[in-house]
């Protein structure tokens, strides 16, 4: 379970990105995180595997406080989270297999890892996730090579190599066409429902809260406006989350 | 509607200040010109212009080729003055090349006609005036029609007179065979290749440095380094302390490498580097496990940590047996391999470079150890301790790094300036750099990082910009002074620049990449070393290879003039012709360097493409 409790962010200019948010995720939940632009869910997300680090609050997982770790106890617990990103944040001049393996990183014995010798396991490992993406053959290509859509698959492999129990997920299918978004989040779902692993995702669109999020947590400038079932998202709530000016498409 | 309002301009104020920019632009050209010594006269002086004629039309003709020449020498007698009794008759063998000059006498600075029959059609050659003594004087020169006659008119030279004839010589030379490469072509060709080498060398070693500096150069790797004083301060205790044990350790085994070796050189040597290289491996592979699931346990940890210590001492044990072999081996097989005896001596003096640099690896593997794990044990401590805890030993370890940082900069300028005076250059520095060390540990909080990666990139970033700013050819001079003049001098001037302007080139480059495959690479708990080797190399590889190219072809055109230094290369040469007049033979290796600069472009240029 995580547990986030009071979280707090101020970036050094001053900006208050996250104000006092307090949230529960089950294990196993598929959770969407929903608001604006700027509204504070890409910090959000980065705070739970302290990419940025939080000014106040705690973060709790499985009993383990994440704000209080060490440098090396968060290598730990990094490597049970994968991270799946909007842009997707491969090596584009690496092979396809080299980003995936990188989800090792964590895991394998730094020294050796620097000389990019990786055990016959993991190879077969980085290949089975491959697969399970549908990109297989394109295992040892350069990602510059590949589709947008093709792109993002490896990095959702990549966050499989890591063998998690939680994946966050920013945006993940923003720079992607619909019929893509969908094949995507259907990976997600599948990673969620097969393997059990808890989902956080921040999304765009409200079909798509709706058609795979068990919940969903909304944020305004900071603050938590909504936490609930999707389906609870009336046009009231729809319009203290995202402003009166906004209008439901899709 | 909004109306909208030009400005008027403040005419007379304007152009009053226009017209003073102009009058204070004028007045600093015109110092200018008087600083520059600038006159146009001297471009247009008579004697200047042939003299410049003369050097221009001898550099278009590089002196690249000579023949075989043979040379037709005819002789006639000459009176000087004319004798009182009359000229004697001379009678030439007409059917021969044969002289005739009108007259056959006179005084000094007389002028005679000269006139050759017979001799070979087309050519040229000197005359010259013979007195008894034979030490010739060319008077003249003289040049065939095609039927092998010429006429020249010759001022008769001021010389002693002499009752008996003396000699007037011509001689027509012309060219035998093929054309063949001149002793100014052979010597610029060996001195062009060794100018190539000497910026190949130059290139290599400056990369390779220049590379690990670029990271702690660039500001978006380095910015985000932070850590707690007690960690920074244990760190900084940690180099000298490390340096130290690192230097002793190679003592020590050089030592007992010593002993070993002197028995059986090369027997002892070969095992003793099998035998390191093996304890080495074996350690290295039980400490490093390539799966780590679990936290280790302190015991572990700690026999881990042992076992390196232990298979460090190997490898140094290994590298000075490896290098004592290869010294051995290299000069050993100089005398078999004959022409390929280079191959020999370069693995002799590999041998040597690692000899060279074994107390410096110890020293910096020592110190960066032991600084890495100052930080570890600063961190934790500052992590896991209560503050007022944290807040004493910060003061002392502040204190203590303080004064060691300011006793080892005391001990640098004692060296420098020979101060011998422990009361200024120990305990005095070491005073105060403690007081600053607890001046800072009292202001700052116990807990907050500092940000010693800025820190860090700020001074890497000065002794670049200092290193940078030094040209090579005034570097070439301290080096010259180290190792001798030659090549071997310009290569490590041209290596030691190459560092500062490529780390700066290439830190760059690291400071432009995209930071979102640095940021999921960390995100898969990967740590800081694992995140540039998948993150940032990748990125950089293009443009550091393009940049090398670059600075390689830098590197061929600087070192063509480091000779004028005294650096070895072509430069040398192009100096001493230039110096002595002979401006064809410069010209040549003009061309030379020319042709080389050109097609290392041609190269660098079908290099990039292939990997970029």
């Amino acid at each position: 379970m995580l547990d986030v409790k009071n979280l707090m962010k101020i970036y050094d200019g001053g900006v208050l990105a996250l104000d006092d948010v307090n949230f529960q995720v089950e294990k196993g939940e598929f959770m969407a995180v929903i608001g604006l632009s700027g509204s504070g869910k890409s910090t959000l997300l980065r705070c739970i595997n302290r990419l940025v680090e939080p000014t106040g609050g705690r973060i709790v997982w499985n009993g383990f406080d994440i704000t209080a770790a060490s440098q090396d106890e968060m290598r730990r617990v990094r490597r049970k989270i994968g991270m799946v990103f909007q842009h997707f944040n491969l090596v584009t001049r690496s092979k396809v297999i080299t980003n995936v393996l990188a989800g090792r990183l964590g895991y394998v014995n730094p020294a050796l890892s620097l000389l990019n010798r990786f055990s016959q396991a993991d190879m077969q490992m980085a290949l089975r996730q491959l697969e399970r993406v549908g990109i297989a053959d394109q295992a040892y290509k350069r990602v510059d090579e590949l589709s947008g859509g093709q792109q993002q698959r490896v990095g959702v492999a990549r966050a499989m190599m890591q063998e998690p129990e939680m994946i966050l997920a920013d945006e993940p299918v923003a720079s992607l066409d619909p019929v893509l978004a969908h094949s995507i989040m259907r990976h997600l779902e599948q990673l969620n429902k097969e393997d059990g692993v808890t989902v956080l995702c921040s999304l765009h669109f409200l079909d798509l809260v709706h058609d795979y999020a068990d919940r969903a947590i909304a944020l305004n400038n900071g603050q938590l406006m909504f936490d609930g079932p999707p389906k609870a998202i009336d046009d009231k709530k729809f319009k203290e989350i995202y402003g009166k000016e906004a209008k439901r498409v899709g | 509607m909004k109306k909208i309002v030009v400005r008027k301009k403040k005419s007379l104020v304007r152009s009053l200040g226009f017209g003073a920019a102009v009058l204070l632009g004028m007045i600093v050209y015109a110092y200018g010109f008087n600083i520059t010594k600038v006159n146009f006269e001297t471009t247009r002086s008579e004697r200047r212009l042939t003299q410049l004629t003369r050097i221009l039309r001898a550099l278009a003709h590089p002196a690249l080729f000579e023949y075989q020449k043979e040379e037709l020498v005819v002789a006639a007698p000459i009176y000087l003055p004319c004798p009182k009794s009359g000229v004697p008759t001379f009678d030439p063998d007409r059917s021969q090349p044969y002289l005739v000059l009108t007259p056959a006498c006179g005084g000094a600075k007389e002028i005679i006609q000269v006139e050759g029959f017979s001799f070979w059609p087309n050519t040229k050659g000197p005359i010259n005036f013979v007195p008894p003594s034979g030490a010739s004087l060319t008077i003249g020169n003289l040049t065939t029609d095609a039927d092998g006659y010429f006429s020249a008119r010759v001022e008769l030279p001021q010389r002693r007179p002499v009752d008996e004839a003396q000699t007037l010589r011509a001689i027509a030379r012309r060219n035998i065979g093929a054309p063949m490469f001149s002793p100014v072509a052979h010597s610029t060709w060996e001195k062009i290749v060794e100018t190539v080498f000497l910026a190949l060398l130059a290139t290599t070693l400056g990369t390779l440095l220049a590379i690990p500096v670029s990271f702690f150069a660039a500001r978006n790797l380095m910015s985000t380094q932070e850590s707690p004083l007690t960690s920074v301060a244990l760190s900084v205790l940690g180099w000298p302390l490390g340096i130290l044990i690192g230097v002793q350790a190679v003592r020590w085994i050089r030592a007992v490498g010593a002993q070993i070796l002197d028995s059986n050189a090369l027997g002892a040597g070969g095992w003793g580097s099998l035998i390191g290289l093996l304890v080495t491996w074996v350690v290295v592979r039980w400490a490093f496990p390539r799966q780590q699931t679990q936290a280790p346990g302190r015991a572990l940890r700690l026999a881990r940590t042992l076992a390196l210590v232990a298979g460090g001492l190997a490898a140094l044990f290994a590298m000075h047996m490896v290098a004592s072999l290869a010294l051995t081996v290299g000069r050993a097989l100089v005398e078999p391999l004959g022409v390929f005896g280079f191959l020999g001596n370069f693995i002799a003096q590999l041998g040597d470079v690692l000899i060279i640099v074994s107390p410096l690896v110890a020293a910096l593997v020592g110190g960066g150890v032991l600084s890495h794990a100052g930080s570890r044990v600063g961190q934790s401590v500052s992590d896991q301790l209560p503050a007022n805890v944290v807040r004493v030993a910060n003061l002392f370890s502040a204190a203590l790094a303080g004064a060691s940082v300011s006793a080892i900069l005391g001990a640098g300028v004692d060296w420098f300036y020979q101060i011998d005076d422990l009361q200024k250059t120990l305990w005095l520095p070491g005073g105060v750099g403690a007081a600053l060390g607890l001046l800072l540990s009292v202001r700052s909080a116990p807990k907050d990082p500092l940000p010693i990666g800025s820190v860090v990139y700020y001074l890497t970033r000065t002794v670049l910009n200092a290193t940078r700013s030094i040209e090579p050819l005034v570097m070439v001079i301290v080096f010259v002074v180290w190792v001798g003049i030659g090549p071997f001098a310009g290569s490590l001037a041209l290596a030691l620049h190459t560092i500062a302007a490529l780390a700066k080139l290439y830190s760059e480059q690291v400071e432009s990449i995209l930071s979102g495959p640095l940021e999921a690479i960390r995100a898969t708990g990967a740590n800081r070393l694992q995140t540039i080797v998948y993150a940032v190399i990748p990125q950089i590889i293009p443009p550091y290879i393009s940049f090398t190219m670059y600075r390689w072809d830098i590197n061929v055109r600087m070192s063509t003039i480091i000779g004028f230094a005294g650096g070895g290369g072509i430069g040398f040469l192009l100096q001493q012709n230039i110096n002595m007049l002979q401006y064809r033979a410069a010209s040549v290796q003009m061309l030379a360097i020319a042709i080389v600069v050109a097609s290392m472009d041609y190269v660098s240029a079908v290099i990039r493409e292939r990997f970029v």
